[in-house]
């Protein structure tokens, strides 16, 4: 009986203590990693927005192109109407 | 039941309690870790879907430039010389010449011509242009400046062709008007049409009457 008494102790002083700081620990880190998964997915969802410009580097790559193009017809311009360096 | 049963009993669903109560709410924060990595994954995937042509397209558009760049270096180091060329990329960009042409490594070791301190960017602009005007040539780094501060207006002539400013002799006289004119002028009927061709002076003309 005395043993019975000393295990109840035990129980009820060392084991449900431990059990209870455990699983709020568990608990506490769960629950802190939430606003931050919050967070990426706002930021994810926000550089995704950002990104709707991209399209627009169809039309720079176009412009780009004939800008290229138009340097080149100068440039032949010029290589005709100028003479070249005497060496 | 003896009474340490009884506490055995109670001790026993309080640990149960509170596995039940922190495992429960373990669970929700984990189903809202869970929503949220949802979300997160949806917003990645778009980014990566919005982003796989912006390789392809900036290569596109670097392979352009990059062709554009080659092919302005090589013009103007043909046309201006490497030296010259140097000199005038120095002269807009200073700096630049320590830097050189990406296609000409030799460009690194010109000493740049001090264009810039004797010409503005225009009259540069008007140097290269012109077919006569090697106006750094005879000024690199260090040499003494071209530009003539008593005189400045008249080294301007020297980035036109060489028959303005050393043979005007040779050139047509300007038209010379007036009553006493050798070329005489009848005012037209209309605009745009003449009554006849202009004489000159001492050529035998049908009416001598004066214009």
């Amino acid at each position: 009986m005395t043993l019975w008494w000393i295990g109840n102790v035990i129980l009820l002083a060392v084991v449900l203590p431990v059990v209870v700081y455990l699983l709020r620990g568990v608990l506490a880190e769960a629950r802190s990693i939430v606003p931050t998964v919050d967070g990426i997915a706002a930021v994810a969802a926000a550089g995704s927005k950002d990104l709707d410009a991209v399209p627009l580097l169809l039309t720079t790559q176009d412009q780009v192109i004939r800008t290229v193009e138009a340097v080149a017809h100068y440039g032949g311009s010029l290589d005709v109407i100028i003479d070249d360096h005497e060496r | 039941m003896p009474a340490a049963g009884v506490v055995l009993l109670v001790a026993v669903v309080l640990i149960v309690l509170a596995l039940v109560y922190y495992l429960v709410a373990t669970i929700v924060a984990l189903r809202q870790i869970v929503a949220g990595l949802d979300r997160t994954i949806a917003g990645v995937g778009e980014i990566i879907e919005k982003t796989a042509p912006v390789a392809p397209v900036v290569s596109t558009i670097n392979e352009h430039l990059d062709a554009a760049v080659d092919a302005l270096e090589g013009l103007l180091v043909k046309k201006a010389g490497m030296e010259d060329a140097v000199g005038l990329v120095d002269g807009l960009y200073p700096g630049a010449a320590a830097a050189g042409f990406r296609n000409y490594p030799e460009s690194r070791e010109v000493a740049a011509p001090r264009i810039s301190e004797v010409y503005t960017r225009g009259t540069l602009t008007l140097a290269r242009l012109g077919r006569e005007a090697p106006i750094a040539v005879v000024s690199p780094t260090g040499g003494p400046v071209l530009r003539d501060v008593t005189g400045g207006s008249l080294a301007a002539r020297a980035l036109y062709p060489e028959a303005r400013q050393t043979r005007p002799e040779k050139l047509s006289r300007s038209p010379v008007i007036g009553t006493d004119s050798p070329v005489q002028y009848e005012p037209s009927a209309e605009p745009g049409v003449r009554r006849r061709m202009p004489t000159t002076e001492g050529t035998p003309r049908a009416d001598t009457g004066a214009v």
